[in-house]
């Protein structure tokens, strides 16, 4: 339930929302959306990515020179968890076509392609359970251009201009071009669309796109696509690997500049490991958990950027890394849940986002970059925000108007998950608004791929969030879905073809002990033991007591050591 | 407008984590309680937002003799709660290729033969933290209506409570994901524009567009795309 002090402005909420009901029914948008200018205006004066300390000059790798996300950076300049005289490469502990890192919805796909149409053999490598993943969370939809008065073209069109005409246009017309394949192939496979009475698919708006594009599964669309993905690898023990809570800590390269494996570590053990593999893939997704800015995540437990750390020692380019995606509508309250996601859906149904008077302050269906800042500028600059008691701030998002505009009990039928998280706190999204606020949600940019997922080296695949290049500096709702599905069976189709040609040379890990000279001649002094792995929730007293064991760490458990220094974000 | 009243100092109560005593936010999740009490949960933690099923966690309350079951991200503790973790429950997952299977209660007599031990008690229904009617699809299963247990199964995260509260042994998740994929498979009904723009597509319906639009200028994209209508 909401403390008292909140009554005021959600009974303002009820009186405004008769005539904003009435413009929702017209055909017109509820408020005008901005122009390109109106646009620059409130990125450059309230996105996070644009405050003077949210970036910095990466000294060391293939960026050298280049400005990026502060905390990109500090991960990037970090040491490695091994060194390369510890491990011995000459008899890989485990050999196999194709080493796929991350066993989310890229990572999967990429593994059933290369089986069915292939032939292949494959080692999933994942850090914590198959399926623990920002895939399986996907809650509103995925974008493919299937309706009659939609097209490719125009999904293309949408992306590009969501993404400030800064996307690669080969990744985003593959994109757009498989997005209606995947959909059948997805259903072939098992998955249940939401559909009308005729067998067309339902489609919804979501911000920035200008035809109803948005395919769902109920508000569980990312879980039912994750779950028949996994069923289906789970069918096919003989040819797919799964090895759970075995993360990579490291790439392996020959001697040749080859990408050749990795090295995996077990969370169970705390053993390494090592992977011979003929191509490997990159699908180890985002870094939500390094809550950028201090802001809450939506993201899961993992995402914690491994895959960039380990293919920029490796000497893979990034691209994009220099802009964050926020969530226009976390949860700011209840506490419990705060940054936790709203599906873009409920406003693609009709919800609005109100100021503490209970007006509308913009158009509710802007690009995310843009509708994140106009919501971070009406509490900052306008002081249109609510309080709450743990010090956050938010703004109504208008639920209710759901029912009203499309029948009562839509809400429960269409949003069953978003009704339970509020439900359990007293609040009926069907009944009361909710209160939001932005939360970190995707990492735009990632290794750069071309649209075949190939990256600057020979057998480093890269697909999903961890990839860079496709959604420019911004991406849309539910193209991160069909992200994840159409790189996720091309990297499977181009990782198979290399690697029923490649011959692998000596395996080799020089390449860390070239990136930790270039370190230290870059004067770069941290701590820091990347891939990071897991992020820490223990309380300040509790780290300081448990620093006084870090400095007695082995090697194998340093892992733990980046979590309990004290100051450090990660 | 009111302001929010500062905060007061955070309550805390007692709540057992395996049978040890810790002091945790009297507001905490069980989630945020164990790592509050300086667990780094490694098996036991996921998505964090309901959808994953990895934070299963069995409780029971002072004075009350019921085991309760609830995912540990959406749980909030209550005074003097004595709780685990169950990360992961043991089950069998039938192997099967979808292509060979009928849609009706035959591909649940050959995959999974334990449905028909049920004894209809409702124990799974009640130890479901998602609240769904978990004995009424395993009934469903039964009759062979997969459209049914699709309905009824489709927000289940596969924590795995009610396979491990029943008494009749069965594996109710993957009964729910055979019948879903087996839903989706067979028993949909065909998009027909759906097949026509997978066709179009193929056919190479988009590549002259494709290529005006790949070779425009920055300025006339932008404005063809602020110039776009909107459905």
């Amino acid at each position: 339930m909401y403390p008292e002090y909140m009554a005021e402005s959600l009974r303002k909420v009820v009186q405004t929302r008769p005539a904003r009901l009435e413009l929702a029914r017209k055909s017109g948008p509820v408020y005008p959306p901005m122009n390109a200018e109106e646009r620059r205006a409130v990125l450059e004066g309230f996105h996070p990515d644009f405050e003077s300390s949210a970036r910095r000059t990466v000294r060391v790798g293939p960026n050298r020179d280049e400005s990026l996300t502060t905390e990109v950076a500090d991960l990037l300049e970090s040491h490695s968890w091994l060194r390369s005289e510890q491990v011995n490469l000459d008899r890989p502990d485990f050999e196999t076509d194709l080493l796929i890192i991350g066993g989310g919805g890229a990572g999967c796909n990429a593994a059933l392609v290369a089986m069915k149409d292939h032939g292949m053999r494959s080692i999933i490598a994942t850090k914590l359970r198959m399926g623990d993943a920002n895939s399986m969370m996907s809650q509103g939809g995925m974008q493919a251009a299937v309706s009659r008065t939609d097209s490719p073209t125009r999904h293309y069109l949408d992306a590009i201009g969501g993404g400030h005409f800064e996307n690669k246009p080969e990744l985003v017309r593959a994109l757009t071009e498989d997005g209606p394949g995947v959909v059948k192939w997805l259903e072939d496979l098992g998955v249940v669309w939401d559909k009308q009475q005729d067998g067309s698919l339902k489609t919804m708006h979501g911000g920035g796109t200008s035809r109803k594009r948005m395919l769902s599964c109920r508000d569980y669309t990312g879980a039912m696509i994750m779950r028949t993905l996994m069923d289906e690898v789970r069918n096919h023990p003989d040819m797919i690997d799964v090895k759970e809570f075995m993360p990579a800590v490291e790439l392996i390269m020959d001697t040749k500049g080859h990408c050749a494996g990795a090295v995996l570590y077990s969370l169970d053990s705390e053993e390494f490991f090592t992977v011979k593999a003929k191509a490997t893939l990159i699908a180890t997704g985002g870094y939500g958990r390094l809550h950028i800015r201090g802001f809450d995540t939506t993201n899961h437990y993992g995402a914690t950027g491994d895959g960039l750390v380990m293919a920029y020692r490796a000497g893979a380019k990034l691209m994009y890394m220099d802009s964050v995606q926020y969530h226009p509508t976390g949860v700011s309250f209840p506490e419990q849940i705060a940054g936790f996601l709203v599906t873009e859906a409920i406003r693609g149904a009709g919800g609005q986002p109100l100021n503490k008077d209970g007006e509308l302050f913009v158009y509710p269906r802007e690009p995310r970059d843009i509708e994140a800042a106009a919501i971070i500028r009406e509490c900052a600059q306008n002081g249109g925000g609510i309080p709450t008691p743990s010090g956050r701030v938010g703004v109504w998002l208008d639920s209710p108007l759901i029912d009203m505009l499309h029948g009562d009990g839509y809400t429960d039928k269409h949003f069953p998950a978003m009704y339970r998280q509020f439900i359990r706190y007293g609040i009926d999204i069907a009944k009361l608004p909710m209160l939001i606020y932005p939360s970190l949600h995707y990492q735009n940019g990632g290794i750069e791929i071309n649209e075949r997922c190939e990256t600057d080296l020979p057998g480093l695949y890269v697909a999903g969030e961890a990839s860079g290049g496709l959604h420019g500096r911004n991406r849309l709702m539910g193209n991160s879905v069909l992200d994840y599905n159409v790189f996720g069976q091309r990297a499977g189709r181009y990782a198979s073809e290399y690697a029923k040609a490649v011959k692998i040379g000596k395996l080799s890990l020089a390449h860390l002990d070239s990136f930790e000279k270039e370190l230290a001649a870059a004067g770069v002094q941290t701590e820091l033991v990347t891939p990071v792995l897991l992020p820490s929730y223990a309380p300040e007293d509790v780290r300081k007591r448990q620093l006084l064991r870090a400095d007695n760490e082995l090697p194998g458990s340093s892992v733990l050591h980046n979590r309990l220094h004290e100051g450090k974000s990660l | 407008m009111a302001r929010a009243p500062t905060e007061a100092k955070e309550r805390l109560i007692t709540v057992y984590i395996m049978g040890k005593a810790c002091e945790v936010p009297a507001e905490a999740t069980i989630m945020g309680a164990i790592e509050y009490a300086g667990h780094q949960i490694i098996r036991g933690a996921g998505c964090r937002e309901g959808y994953c099923g990895a934070c299963a966690t069995i409780y029971r309350l002072p004075g009350d003799y019921k085991i309760r079951a609830g995912l540990a991200c959406m749980t909030l503790v209550e005074e003097g709660m004595t709780l685990a973790q169950i990360p992961y429950v043991p089950a069998e997952k039938a192997i099967y290729d979808i292509e060979k299977l009928k849609p009706n209660v035959s591909a649940i007599q050959q995959l999974y033969p334990s449905v028909f031990r049920c004894v209809a008690c409702g124990t799974c229904t009640r130890s479901c933290p998602q609240g769904l009617q978990v004995m009424d699809y395993v009934q469903a299963a039964k009759r062979g209506d997969i459209a049914e247990v699709m309905d009824l199964s489709f927000d289940c995260v596969v924590c795995g409570m009610c396979m491990l509260r029943c008494p009749a042994e069965i594996t109710q998740p993957l009964v729910g994901i055979l019948a879903k994929r087996l839903y989706g498979r067979y028993l949909r009904k065909d998009s027909p524009e759906l097949a026509a723009r997978v066709k179009a597509v193929e056919e190479g319906a988009y590549d002259a567009e494709y290529a005006e639009l790949m070779t425009m200028s920055r300025k006339d994209l932008s404005d063809r795309y602020y110039a776009r209508d909107t459905e």
